[in-house]
């Protein structure tokens, strides 16, 4: 019967994506590259096909590639109807309809959600609103942007996360007076800790950049034509500035979800490892998935907990994995045991992460060193290393993967090359909020080989 | 009649024309260690990937001399070791002013820019077979084209070849394992002394590019003035020397494994002929299938390492059969099919890792250049001999000679 049903579903079903993105188009694929031949729909709120996002704040605001032309290069043909520039508004679980803005509905058999996040705006609506405040996420953000820093002197940057802190780099590469503010002791402190903080501080620092730290923007001051002309900040100061970036982070894209009973929030659509979304009561849907930015799954090596990841390794593998899923009976369903990795570059230095940095309380410096800003720096959680940073030295990093899929032992007990008085003993890595999370069984990954990922339960220690 | 231990049966120069069956029983032992000072072999491609990127890997000359290689000693003790035989920071360093006279970001172009030239230099080559019918191709193109293009890069005169080819060939011949194991006191004395000549006749050549900069990578290396700093006089010597080396020795057996591959594909060399463009896919799948470097062997573990169980003690010494894990059946389909058309060829032909080739564009370049010219202009060529007759090198493996008939040139 259940078999029947998918027969039916791969040869004539209909599938409609939400979320005409990275994760949705990735998504399309798979699902015609593993023979789905019946009907998609792909609906996206942006006006185009399918672009990436992170050139936009790196090769795009360098000059190096244009705004407009950062399309996802296609894997293969999807033969989809697309409905672009239309927001999807509603969605009726029961009768398994999309609502979209302009007052048609789609009906699916299978549903992908991969709306995203979006930047999250000013905390002042007005003052949001004046004329050089901008934000990033979308390739028109970077093309008004980009087009405004053509003409600008100064720059304020709102956050020093991996966003603002590439935009600062840019900035400085096209010769403006950049300053970057931080509500934290340090720039990437959320993301990598105080320790690599402290680094990033300097490399921001020693590349001209005016780095307020320990600080928040309390206003945004227009003249009377309604041009941004000064930042008030709460220590009291005002720093003039011709364009203000807002990077504070980002919101996920699920208000359309409101009431339609799925598991959909601020902090995005719950899914189980095989990327079926929840419901609000906990239980899990069958004809609905999620995949992307928005998703929040539960990560077998880190505790079961779930994890939202905004990186873009993660969209692809997790689209691929919730299309797989979509369309193949229960026993060749796959769960998505992506790796989390993020990748940044600034001021010429790639910095690299694996594993789950936030979840570490202390870091081991174990190749080279933090003030050559050349080093790899291997976070532990309950004697396990649960991640590894690198800056300008990503071929290492492979092998910290792997450590962390063994769930090695921390603190790292063998010697490595390039070892340094400093990487001896480990220190506390220095997170704003140390998170703690509960003691549970440990799953970790055996084997080599990618084609052979086996789960090997560890039973709790207490 | 005992049998000799697999090891020395791949490294007996008897098996060189076709070692591809010992390396399959060779799999069956992933983690080999068959003598007691003997490394340890490593065969299975996701093993040996993991090992090049492995911080507890070393390919220090000096961690390798305390292992008790004698020649990695008698290295040590004349012009200070290159970055391939060091380990980070000072590989780093090296390399990446290396890197800053030779590729992006510094040096985008350089590598391109050399396209043209790279046709002229194989177009006289093959010119040069004039009315002869049947040709040598080691001899007549695969050995002089790469030296000519590594000359012309590095800024060494062309016709100081036989003077320098007299300290690269010692120097080659110690990297063989047979050669190693025979080693006396005399040859591992003159192989110093040769590279240390080497190095003394490309310092005189950095001298006069110090005084009178051409474009060139010698005039860069003598003025690296970047933010990493210069090189010393005896570092330029050491990176001049692997660079003179490294980007003929290996390239020569590329194009001649090549060619023979394609001689016994006629139906790929056909493809070619018809289309260049393919000659980039059949260039990685020759890197998989019939590698110029099939080991790495020096490598050595500063740290206890587990490998399928197997505990290598540290300061073991490791050897990295690339072209066993090329043929793995773990990880390729149809290992021992030398297809160009297929999905992801992926191979360990360039190493991986920190010290994973550095010439590896200029290689691919040459190479694919080399091959669809040849497919183009030799009528229908043939093999006059097959197995050809090989170099005594495991190491840097490939045939002597190679000798090919045809019924004209286009
Ligand atoms: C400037 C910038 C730099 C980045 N740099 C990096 C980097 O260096 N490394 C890295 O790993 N990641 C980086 N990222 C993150 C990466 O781009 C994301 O992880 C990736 O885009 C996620 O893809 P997605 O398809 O899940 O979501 P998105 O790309 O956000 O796509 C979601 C799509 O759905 C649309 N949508 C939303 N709501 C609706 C609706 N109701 N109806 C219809 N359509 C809707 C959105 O408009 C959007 O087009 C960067 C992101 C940005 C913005
Ligand atoms: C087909 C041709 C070539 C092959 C198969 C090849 C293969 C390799 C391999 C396997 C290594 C890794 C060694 C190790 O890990 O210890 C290496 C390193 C190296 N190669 Fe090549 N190579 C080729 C051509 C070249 C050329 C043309 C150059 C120079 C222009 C070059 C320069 C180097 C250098 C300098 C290193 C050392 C890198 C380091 O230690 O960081 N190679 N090569």
């Amino acid at each position: 019967m259940a078999a029947d049903y998918l027969d039916w579903l791969r040869r004539e079903g209909r599938i409609v994506i939400v979320g005409a993105s990275l994760a949705g188009l990735r998504a399309a694929e798979t699902l015609r590259a593993e023979g789905f031949t019946g009907s998609l729909t792909m609906i996206g709120d942006e006006p185009y096909e399918p672009y990436d996002r992170p050139p936009l704040s790196k090769a795009v605001l360098l000059g190096k590639a244009s705004p407009l032309h950062t399309e996802l290069p296609h894997r293969r043909e999807v033969d989809a109807k697309w409905r672009l520039g239309v927001p999807a508004t509603g969605l009726d679980l029961t009768a398994k309809r999309v609502r979209l803005a302009d007052g048609d509905e789609v009906e699916y058999d299978r549903l992908l959600i991969a709306t995203g996040v979006r930047a999250r705006p000013w905390f002042k609506e007005e003052e949001g609103r004046l004329d050089g405040v901008f934000l990033l996420r979308t390739r028109d953000d970077a093309a008004r942007l980009l087009q405004r820093l053509r003409s600008a002197r100064r720059v304020f940057i709102i956050g020093a996360g991996f966003a603002g802190c590439e935009v600062a780099s840019a900035c400085r590469e096209m010769g403006l007076a950049v300053t970057l503010a931080e509500r934290a002791g340090a720039p990437l402190v959320g993301a990598l800790g105080g320790v690599i903080g402290a680094v990033a501080a300097d490399l921001q620092t020693g590349n001209g950049v005016d780095l307020r730290t320990g600080i928040t923007v309390t206003a945004l001051e227009g003249d009377p034509a309604g041009r941004v002309r000064s930042v008030h900040l709460s220590d009291g100061s005002e720093v003039e500035t011709d364009v203000v970036v807002v990077s504070l982070g980002s919101l996920r894209n699920t208000e359309w979800l409101t009431g339609s009973g799925l598991g959909a929030g601020p902090r995005g659509i719950a899914c189980d490892a095989g990327c079926r979304a929840f419901d609000f009561r906990g239980i899990v849907t069958d004809d609905v998935f999620v995949a992307g930015d928005v998703a929040r799954s539960p990560h077998a090596l880190f505790g079961y907990q779930f994890l939202s990841l905004e990186h873009w390794g993660n969209a692809v593998a997790q689209a691929e994995t919730a299309a797989h899923n979509m369309i193949c009976r229960g026993a060749d369903r796959r769960p998505h045991l992506w790796m989390p990795a993020f990748w940044s570059s600034q001021f010429k230095v790639n910095i690299k992460s694996v594993g789950v940095p936030p979840m570490g309380d202390q870091i081991m410096i174990t190749q080279g060193s933090l003030a050559e800003r050349r080093f790899v720096g291997v976070y532990g959680h309950q004697g396990r290393v649960v991640a590894a940073v690198s800056f300008d030295n990503t071929r290492w990093l492979e092998f910290y993967q792997r450590q962390i899929e063994r769930g090695a032992p921390f603190p790292v007990d063998y010697t490595t090359v390039d070892r340094r008085p400093e990487g001896r003993q480990p220190v506390d890595a220095d997170f704003p909020d140390p998170s703690l999370p509960t003691h549970g069984p440990t799953v970790t990954l055996s084997g080599y080989s990618p084609a052979d990922q086996q789960l090997v339960f560890t039973p709790a220690r207490h | 009649m005992t049998q000799a231990s697999l090891f020395r049966r791949i490294t007996d120069f008897a098996n060189r024309a076709d070692p591809y069956p010992l390396y399959e029983e060779l799999r069956r032992t992933p983690v080999l260690h068959e003598e007691e000072d003997g490394p340890y072999v490593i065969s299975s491609y996701w093993d040996i990937r993991s090992l090049l990127h492995d911080p507890r890997i070393s390919s220090d000359a000096a961690n390798l001399a305390a292992a008790g290689d004698e020649l990695a000693e008698a290295q040590s003790t004349g012009l200070p070791p290159s970055f391939l035989r060091l380990d980070p920071p000072e590989h780093d360093r090296l390399r990446r002013i290396a890197n800053s006279a030779f590729g992006p970001p510094h040096k985008p172009h350089r590598i391109e820019s050399m396209r043209g030239e790279l046709h002229a230099i194989v177009g006289g080559l093959i010119d040069g077979f004039g009315e002869a019918r049947e040709i040598d191709l080691v001899d007549q193109f695969a050995y002089p084209f790469p030296v000519t293009v590594i000359c012309r890069l590095l800024g060494v005169p062309r016709e100081d070849e036989p003077r320098f080819r007299a300290w690269v060939d010692p120097l080659v011949a110690t990297l063989d394992p047979e050669t190693r194991a025979e080693a006396d006191e005399e040859f591992v004395k003159s192989a110093q002394e040769a590279r240390m000549q080497l190095g003394m006749y490309l310092a005189g050549l950095v001298e006069q590019r110090t005084k009178d900069p051409q474009d060139d990578m010698l005039s860069d290396l003598a003025d690296s003035r970047g933010p990493e700093g210069a090189m010393t006089m005896m570092e330029v010597m050491s990176t001049a020397v692997l660079l003179l080396i490294a980007g003929h020795e290996t390239t020569v057996n590329l194009i001649t494994n090549g060619m023979l591959t394609l001689l016994r594909h006629p139906d790929v060399l056909h493809r070619l002929r018809e289309d260049p463009g393919l000659s980039a896919r059949i260039v990685e799948e020759l890197l998989r299938y019939e590698p110029p470097v099939q080991i790495v062997p020096q490598r050595t573990c500063i740290a206890d390492i587990e490998m399928r169980g197997v505990t290598i003690p540290k300061g073991s010494r490791i050897w990295l059969m690339l072209a066993a894990g090329n043929r793995d059946p773990e990880r390729f389909k149809d290992p021992e099919k030398f297809d160009p058309d297929r999905e992801d060829i992926q191979h360990l032909g360039f190493g991986s890792g920190i010290h994973s080739c550095f010439g590896a564009p200029l290689a691919r370049l040459e190479t694919q250049i080399a091959l669809s010219e040849l497919a183009r202009r030799l009528e229908n060529p043939r093999l006059v001999e097959d197995p050809p007759p090989y170099r005594q090198n495991a190491v840097l493996r490939g045939p002597r000679h190679l000798s090919i008939a045809f019924d004209a040139l286009r």
